[in-house]
């Protein structure tokens, strides 16, 4: 290899690389998909060889940059002025296509816009706030843990991961009973739609109808009970923060990324658990560990795997000159196992020191929801810990597919009483 | 190096030399001491590195942003007068001696 020649990463990849016009020279270059089924069923070895290929890949399969090392991921994360989020936070690219859904007021903004959006929904899923919800949820995990017991042998996925949010977060919104089966579809579209023109986005934009007029309708003022976080972000109007056009789709926000987030987060710690049964006994024995129980399963599995920003000018990145308005994609998962960060990345190990991952992202976007979605991993992990003896998988497991999401579509498991 | 000195509930006391640009969160978290999570890693968003800073050493330190002074209202322990982010406290040399004392519970 010439001292100059990209590292080729699969069969092909340089040709490829030559043949998409690979921007700069001597960059690696990788022909991965990273929206495949391929790589969704197994992302740990393709994140391996993008971080080793070096600080920066240009991944020809789509034509963007992609970060894998940690150290990259969180510059960018924590450089807005540089790697703006107004130009979408998937890979469309809204300076040149318009977004799928108006845009949103917090995810898909910047400084100062961003800033006051931010505020509000701040304030609605405050440390206080989360007082007030605690004890309410720990009493629904016991009853959820209880009932689980009583069944012995379900679905992990369904029968918990979804169960146990969809039974606490739609109430905490302040949502009506009528129409909840929309909440996980709509969320799964929206995830799907941060990812390319492929078949899983075209797929979900054709059944998006129902859906999407569902969580507008919610959006409105009088649909949200008193007491809601929907009801706070409405508040807010009235104390002058933000206008009543705003308050809905803020509120939008929150249906958007509060609960299939959460469903794929609790996912992830079941099937950690129940594939690493001394951490299920270290847990056991002490339930004390279950917040950090359920935040390491975040940096294990990653649930949210990708983001992308969008570059506001020149820019070097690990010794490469990027263009200005070009997409840069975060592997958030594989920073999370990126060797240079953590010292056994491969390992679930619930007494990691984990802060600092950026399963939850880092910087002023970082994930707004992190207390309430750690609220609910911890109270229900710490119910099953002290009422649940063992936990094991009893069939076959299947993947979901998402651009975005990472999680199971089917974790069968027997538990035993404790 | 700048040392810092954190006060563990029971009274022990417990000296690490950081360096400096290092926050009194990050420091505590990479060395171990357990009364302090960082959940957040540094953000201002999650109120678990909450200190109390010894009242005579709060003048030494930078005054608290809002984000700070809102989160501090959630903290799992109380709030006093002397209470802080840890995460907000970068180390730097005119900080040397710095002493916290750590809340019994972040969460
Ligand atoms: C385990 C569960 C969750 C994970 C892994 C997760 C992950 C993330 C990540 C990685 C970001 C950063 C986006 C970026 O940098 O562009 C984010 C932002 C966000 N999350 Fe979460 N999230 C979770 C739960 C929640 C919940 C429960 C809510 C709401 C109740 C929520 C609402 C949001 C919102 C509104 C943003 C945008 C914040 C901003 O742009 O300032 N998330 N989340
Ligand atoms: S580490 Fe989260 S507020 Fe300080």
């Amino acid at each position: 290899m010439t001292p100059n020649a990209a590292p080729e990463l699969r069969g092909g990849a340089l040709h490829a690389a030559l043949a998409a016009g690979a921007p700069v020279p001597g960059v690696p270059v990788s022909d991965v998909d990273p929206f495949s089924v391929e790589f969704f069923e197994d992302p740990h070895r393709i994140h391996h060889e993008l971080r080793e290929a070096g600080p920066v890949v240009w991944l020809s399969s789509w034509n963007v940059w992609a970060l894998a090392r940690y150290a990259e991921v969180h510059a960018v994360l924590n450089d807005w002025g540089t790697f703006c989020s107004s130009r979408g936070v998937g890979m469309s690219d809204f300076a040149r296509e318009k977004p799928w859904r108006p845009q949103s007021l917090i995810l898909e903004q910047d400084p100062p816009k961003h800033t006051r959006a931010r505020n509000v929904l701040g304030r609605v899923l405050s440390p206080a706030v989360m007082k007030t919800l605690r004890e309410r949820f720990a009493a629904a995990a016991e009853r959820k843990a209880d009932e689980l017991l009583a069944l012995g042998t379900f679905d992990a996925i369904t029968d918990l991961a979804e169960a146990f949010p969809l039974a606490v977060f739609p109430d905490a919104m302040g949502l009506p009973k009528e129409g909840r089966e929309h909440l996980l579809p709509y969320a799964a579209l929206a995830f799907n739609a941060f990812g390319p023109d492929n078949e899983l986005r075209r797929k979900a934009m054709a059944e998006a109808g129902p859906h999407v007029a569902y969580v507008t309708d919610q959006c409105a003022r009088e649909r949200l009970a008193a007491g809601g976080f929907g009801a706070a972000i409405h508040a807010a109007v009235d104390a002058g923060e933000i206008t009543a056009e705003e308050a809905p789709l803020l509120v939008r926000s929150l249906l958007t990324a509060g609960i299939d987030t959460t469903v794929n987060g609790l996912g992830a710690a079941i099937y950690c658990l129940a594939r690493f049964p001394e951490e299920y006994a270290k847990l056991r024995a002490n339930p004390a560990l279950a917040r950090n129980a359920f935040e390491e399963a975040v940096r294990f599995e990653s649930p949210v795997q990708t983001f992308f920003r969008t570059t506001t000018r020149r820019v070097e990145i690990g010794g490469v000159e990027i263009g200005e308005g070009e997409k840069v994609l975060m592997f958030l998962g594989a920073a999370n196992r990126d060797p240079r960060r953590w010292e056994e990345p491969e390992r679930y190990d619930i007494e990691l020191k984990t802060s600092g991952h950026v399963g939850f992202g880092s910087g002023i976007h970082m994930c707004v929801g992190q207390l309430l979605a750690r609220l609910e991993g911890e109270v229900m992990l710490a119910a099953l810990a002290r009422k649940v003896g063992s936990v094991e998988i009893a069939g076959p497991t299947r993947r979901r597919y998402n651009n975005t999401l990472r999680g199971l579509e089917s974790l069968p498991v027997t538990i035993r009483p404790a | 190096m700048p040392s810092v000195i954190y006060i563990h509930p029971n009274g022990s006391r417990q000296t690490l030399d950081v360096p400096a640009g290092q926050s009194v969160m990050q420091a505590a978290v990479s060395r171990g001491i357990e009364e302090i999570l960082g959940e957040c890693g540094g953000n201002a968003m999650c109120a678990t590195c909450h200190v109390y800073v010894e009242p005579d050493q709060l003048d030494r330190l930078p005054p608290m942003g809002d984000d700070e002074d809102a989160l501090l209202d959630g903290a799992a322990a109380d709030r006093l007068p002397n209470s802080r982010l840890s995460c907000q406290i970068k180390v730097t040399g005119e900080l040397d001696g710095l002493v916290v004392r750590l809340p019994d519970r972040q969460v």
